[in-house]
């Protein structure tokens, strides 16, 4: 199976994010991520949702039926942005302290919350570099750990970025 | 016209504007306010024993009429009886809409008295369902559920109200123009598409049609009918639309499938266009998809996008309604002569004369089930809207009754829901009084729903029942027989029912046959019966089997013809 990154607008009602999963969880696909909010549009809310599965035109056909679901477009991870956001809480004694937040200062993770024993960073980024932070502070012990779930936009069309180059 | 009312009022007046003349329903603590004005409005009420019931009601109204039915139940274990027929409805794609009760707003999520999550255990059972909040919001919701059940793929909505949002006050407006930026279907079909379709079915030498449900939801019968002819194409009908062409027709093959005839299912598997309309290759159409249809091109006509391409890739996809396109595709054929396609329907005609549906009725021999199907349809001339249940007796009477039109058929396809027929038939009734409506039904079937008899007498709606009485669930012996090495478990149903006792008990005629010479008067006197239903207990054969039969997930190159037949392909019918 392969995932898949779907940004779906929905209408502002309550029971959609349920409708939604509910809908995902009976046709058999798997839901990696979903993450959900306001739109720029009064009564529209925008989903990304990453999901596993063999065959994307289905999830996007049964998604469709959903009398509240908008727009699905499916995001081709060349043509569009990935974000995430993670808190991880990282072991980091008097020690070792400063060793640890030289390597979140690479990827310009921010210290959060910093205590006797732990330090809390804030990542944000594309889901690579947060996957990258995460195995590079691993070693030194995590403690805790959230990530948002990945949002997404699309770019805009590569003509119009080219053309907006030249002038 | 902006005086003050309740919710309660504000929805019957809702469904007045809807134009509904029938609901049918059971009431309860939650629902109370809206019986109330019920009292006074022109609707008919028809009081089920059942929520199951009402909500089977409902859909053989539906399903009759071509109107969407609707049916009231009250909050908890009224809403929670409904499932089974919202997902009935869903499966076959029956426009009914679903009103419950709830209880009060404040009391929502306390696990109060006859609480249950509604809406979220209807959820997948319909195609869209609404918890409503204010009064304010009824005349929308309605408007909305009437507008959802009934376009595009019809399907069941419910509307859950709380007790005190029907209680409240609120002032009637007419409802506003409809606002579902995430609900437009699509009846138009792709020009493009219609012109490659057009291109396939010039060059198809061995074309099929594969009818389904849809033509009859469309209301595209006279459409097929002549986009049959002008094509000169054979057409199968799934389960879901016999009727939608008529069996006498001399294009027509019958039924497809795991019980359908030899003809219309080889005909298919050695096609080499099959034409999809409002059909979406399910797996009791298909047995193995992975061998359906293995030398066809396909053409998949339906209103709803999610079916194409769900089980087989189709060569030339039109999403569309099944009367527009076959319009559409009628026009773009224009004045071309169909090829000549003698040899394929020499074939065709051959196979209907080699493997004909058979059976035997030995005249001192048990009543065959076959035989009532045939004389039912001979002593009715075939003029009624038949009405079944789930099992043997369902298939026996899709292939031995004679379709001519369509509504006039009524069944349980996509769920199985053994009991459907006479709860059906009861709503088939209420919407067509003037026609003769005739029920069959197994007696495993009928012991579930049976009680709606009393609905039936009560109401004045006097159907007329064939009961298939063979002491068992039959098709779970036949499956037993040929699968389970004859091991019947669970199946044979025991006990002494006293059938014409039973029904007498419940206001109906109650009628006999226990030797094939009953069979004839039986049926002429429950016909001359209108005051009340009637109900006729055939005792018939339990070793009677249905065939062709294709076993569930086997290939439909393998259809057994009969008892003794084994898997039947003549490899050298390939043309």
């Amino acid at each position: 199976m392969s995932k898949h990154t779907l940004s779906v607008v929905v209408e502002d009602k309550p029971g959609v994010l349920a409708r939604v999963s509910s809908l995902l969880a009976r046709r058999g696909f798997n839901i990696h991520s979903l993450a959900v909010g306001p739109s720029h549009e009064e009564g529209l809310s925008r989903m990304t949702i990453v999901v596993d599965a063999p065959e994307l035109e289905q999830v996007k056909k049964q998604l469709h039926k959903l009398i509240n679901v908008v727009k699905i477009t499916e995001l081709d991870p060349d043509q569009s942005m990935e974000r995430e956001i993670m808190l991880v809480r990282v072991a980091a004694p008097p020690g070792r302290r400063s060793e640890v937040l030289e390597v979140a200062a690479i990827f310009k993770a921010v210290a959060i919350d910093v205590g006797a024993s732990s330090i809390c960073f804030q990542v944000t980024g594309p889901p690579n570099k947060i996957n990258d932070f995460l195995e590079l502070v691993r070693p030194y012990g995590v403690v805790d750990l959230v990530k948002s779930g990945r949002v997404a936009l699309a770019r805009e069309p590569k003509t119009t970025r080219q053309r907006l180059k030249a002038v | 016209m902006t005086d003050k009312i309740t919710g309660a009022q504000a929805l019957i007046r809702a469904l007045e504007h809807e134009g509904v003349d029938v609901v049918f329903g059971v009431p309860g603590g939650a629902i109370l306010p809206a019986y109330d004005p019920l009292l006074d409005s022109p609707i008919r009420h028809v009081l089920a024993r059942h929520e199951q019931g009402a909500g089977h009601m409902a859909e053989g109204y539906a399903w009759a009429t071509g109107r969407v039915g609707v049916c009231i139940a009250t909050s908890g274990p009224g809403a929670t009886n409904l499932v089974t027929p919202l997902a009935d409805a869903l499966m076959d794609s029956v426009p009914i809409v679903a009103i419950t009760g709830q209880v009060p707003t404040g009391a929502v999520g306390n696990d109060a008295f006859q609480e249950a999550y509604t809406t979220g255990i209807t959820m997948p059972a319909t195609k869209h369902n609404y918890f409503v909040t204010s009064p304010d919001e009824i005349p929308e919701v309605v408007h909305q559920a009437f507008h959802i059940a009934s376009t595009g793929r019809p399907g069941p909505v419910l509307i859950d109200l709380p007790k005190d949002v029907l209680n409240a006050e609120t002032r009637w407006h007419e409802p506003e123009e409809l606002n579902l930026p995430g609900y437009k279907p699509t009846y138009e079909g792709h020009p493009l598409r219609v012109r490659e379709a057009v291109e396939l079915i010039e060059k198809a030498e061995r074309p099929v049609l594969y009818v389904g449900g849809g033509v009859i939801k469309a209301n595209a019968s006279d459409a097929l009918r002549r986009f049959a002819e002008m094509t000169d194409v054979p057409v199968t009908t799934t389960l879901m639309a016999r009727g939608a062409f008529p069996d006498d027709h001399p294009l027509a093959l019958g039924m497809l499938g795991m019980h359908g005839t030899y003809t219309a299912t080889t005909a298919v598997q050695r096609c080499d266009l099959l034409i999809a309309v409002g059909a979406r290759f399910d797996d009791r159409v298909t047995g193995n998809p992975a061998t359906f249809a293995p030398h066809a091109k396909v053409i998949h006509i339906d209103v709803d996008p999610a079916e194409i391409g769900k089980v087989r890739v189709p060569e030339v996809p039109i999403v569309g309604d099944a009367g527009r396109v076959l319009s559409q595709l009628m026009e773009a054929w224009g004045a071309r002569e169909a090829p000549d396609r003698s040899a394929w329907k020499e074939t065709l005609r051959r196979w209907q004369r080699e493997f004909p549906l058979t059976y035997h009725q030995d005249p001192d021999g048990p009543i065959k089930p076959q035989y009532v199907i045939e004389e039912l349809a001979r002593l009715t001339g075939g003029d009624a809207i038949l009405v079944a249940g789930v099992g043997q007796h369902q298939m026996w009477a899709s292939q031995y009754w004679r379709f001519s039109e369509p509504r006039r058929w009524i069944n349980s396809g996509g769920l199985g829901t053994m009991g459907f027929s006479i709860p059906a038939a009861v709503g088939a009734k209420a919407g067509r009084p003037d026609d003769l409506v005739y029920a069959i039904e197994g007696d495993g079937g009928f012991q579930m729903t049976c009680q709606e008899l009393i609905t039936a007498a009560a109401e004045g709606l006097p159907i007329k029942v064939a009961l298939f009485d063979n002491g068992a669930h039959g098709m779970v012996v036949q499956w037993q027989r040929l699968f389970y090495g004859g091991r019947l478990s669970a199946s044979l149903l025991g006990g002494e029912v006293d059938y014409v006792k039973l029904v007498e008990s419940m206001g109906c005629a109650g009628l006999r046959a226990e030797s094939p010479d009953e069979v004839a008067p039986a049926i002429e006197k429950s016909l001359s019966i209108n005051d009340r239903p009637v109900v006729i207990d055939f005792k018939v054969d339990l070793d009677e089997m249905v065939f062709p039969m294709v076993p569930a997930g086997g290939s439909n190159d393998d259809v057994i013809v009969g008892p003794g037949g084994g898997p039947v392909a003549p490899a050298s019918d390939l043309p």
